[in-house]
């Protein structure tokens, strides 16, 4: 079975994916405060790996990686309301990419499952 | 935690340091400037260990091969063991032709590298003036003009490096250049794109550079050069980037200026206002953005958010040499 990643078209698709969703998340209120590095390109790249991984993407992330890159957030406040945000943005990046409700349904559960290792809980 | 060794000292890191964070703690010298990873002043070897990747992010190729890495982006992995470049492998000595006022705060430098240096218009090298004193500058010439290399730097009074220049330095005088840096270039695939050149004072050079070379290579897309200053003076190519535009139909060139009383054919708009008003949708343009770091990141965003992909946008923020942590 092909993945979502292999289906959207690789890595060209997640670039665009990057765009739409990051638009999304900086310009929402409830959770761009978690998105304010100056740094745009590393925190791109970074989402970069995380569309990859929830697309089903070759990556290299572990629940430990999770786990150690949103500490600093979690100490700031990051909790479910701002994961939910999050993925209710890439279910709709997903939709503008034309992808099919079933392959949208599978990536929030990527996503979903990931919950607790973000939130180090 | 992994221990390092550079200089006939073993140093031991602390969690999540860099390299150069922790050698200057045990005070080693090492050459340093703006401490994120652009001007790549912090360069060194290992001679063992491993490199992680971000520590060699913006390297060229042939540096990496050879286990180059950027110290103030090394968080060591395991023990490493570092020197210092053999002098003279990475720098091209240099000799001053000429240091000339260009308008308000801003000097020309025109160097002559002993041997030609390998660049792209839009790219920047590290300038020392001895071994531990370097500064990041954008090239403003050609390569195809000749040898000879141009700088636009603005005397900040007391600078070690722009206010030896403007006292001091004297043609003849000797420097070295390290090798061109910085992904900010104009390419060939990019002639029938729009092309937005912003830049805050001496952010002007590298678009410059990148304006000239676009035209000599036969762009076809538009051209908007937006120079932002504090005052009429610190409009340094005023008149020579007005010349250029009444040449080319495609090429338009708007200046702002702070404190306008007196200037002529300038905007009263802020820089960032006049770039997003006059744009509008950023979806067709491809941005290079140089100058101060704090609008240069400002800008970036918006622009991005005003409908620009992510990899239309280039920006060269000339950040200061950060002094050491204490
Ligand atoms: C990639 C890159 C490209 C660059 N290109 C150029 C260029 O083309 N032209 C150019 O003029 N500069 C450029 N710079 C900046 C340049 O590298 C130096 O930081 C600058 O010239 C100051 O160096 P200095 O030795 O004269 O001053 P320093 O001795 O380093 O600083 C003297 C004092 O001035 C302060 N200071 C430093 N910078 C500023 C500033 N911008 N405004 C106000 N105060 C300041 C310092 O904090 C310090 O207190 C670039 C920087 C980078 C990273
Ligand atoms: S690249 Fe390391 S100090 Fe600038």
């Amino acid at each position: 079975m092909t993945t979502l990643y292999e289906r959207l078209g690789g890595e060209a698709a997640i670039d665009k994916a990057v765009d739409i969703f990051y638009r999304k998340v900086l310009t929402d209120d409830r959770i761009n405060g978690f998105f304010d590095d100056v740094d745009m390109e590393r925190q791109a790249n970074k989402q970069k790996a995380f569309l990859t991984m929830v697309f089903g993407g070759p990556n290299q992330y572990t629940g430990q990686d999770m786990r150690e890159g949103h500490k600093h957030l979690v100490a700031r406040g990051l909790d479910d309301s701002h994961v939910d945000a999050v993925i209710e943005h890439l279910g709709s990046t997903l939709k503008e990419l034309g992808a099919a409700d079933e392959d949208i349904a599978q990536v929030a559960g990527i996503a979903n499952s990931v919950r607790d290792d973000v939130l180090n809980r | 935690m992994p221990t390092l060794r550079f200089d006939g000292q073993a140093v031991t890191t602390q969690d999540g340091e860099t390299v150069l964070e922790a050698l200057l703690r045990h005070g080693l010298a090492v050459p340093h400037g703006c401490r994120s990873g652009i001007c790549q002043s912090c360069l060194l070897k290992a001679r063992e260990g491993h490199i992680p990747a971000p520590a060699q992010a913006g390297l060229k190729p042939a540096l990496a091969e050879q286990d180059y890495l950027l110290a103030c982006r090394c968080v060591p992995d395991e023990d490493m063991v570092l020197e210092i470049p053999s002098a003279g492998t990475l720098r091209t000595p240099a000799e001053i032709a000429a240091i000339e006022p260009l308008g308000g705060e801003v000097i020309r430098l025109v160097l002559t590298p002993e041997a030609a240096l390998d660049y792209r218009p839009g790219q920047y090298v590290t300038l020392w003036r001895d071994e531990q004193l370097g500064r990041s500058y954008s090239l403003a010439s050609l390569p195809d003009e000749g040898q000879s290399l141009e700088f636009h730097v603005r005397v900040i009074p007391g600078g070690q490096f722009s206010g030896w220049l403007a006292g001091e330095a004297r043609p003849g005088d000797r420097l070295e250049v390290q090798e061109a840096a910085g992904s900010c270039v104009y390419t060939p695939a990019l002639r029938d794109a729009n092309l937005l050149l912003v830049g805050t004072g001496t952010g002007l050079a590298p678009l410059w550079g990148i304006v000239r070379e676009a035209l000599r290579q036969g762009h076809r897309g538009q051209i908007r050069v937006m120079h932002g200053a504090v005052e009429c003076d610190g409009l340094y190519l005023h008149e020579a980037l007005k010349r250029l535009a009444a040449q080319h139909d495609n090429l338009h060139y708007h200046a702002s200026v702070l404190r306008p009383e007196g200037c002529s054919a300038v905007d009263e708009r802020p820089l960032d206002e006049l770039v997003v008003e006059t744009i509008g949708d950023f979806s067709d343009w491809h941005s290079y953005l140089c100058g101060a770091p704090e609008l240069v990141n400002q800008l970036r965003r918006r622009i991005f958010l005003a409908g620009a992909r992510m990899d239309a946008i280039c920006a060269d923020a000339f950040l200061p040499t950060a002094p050491a942590k204490t």
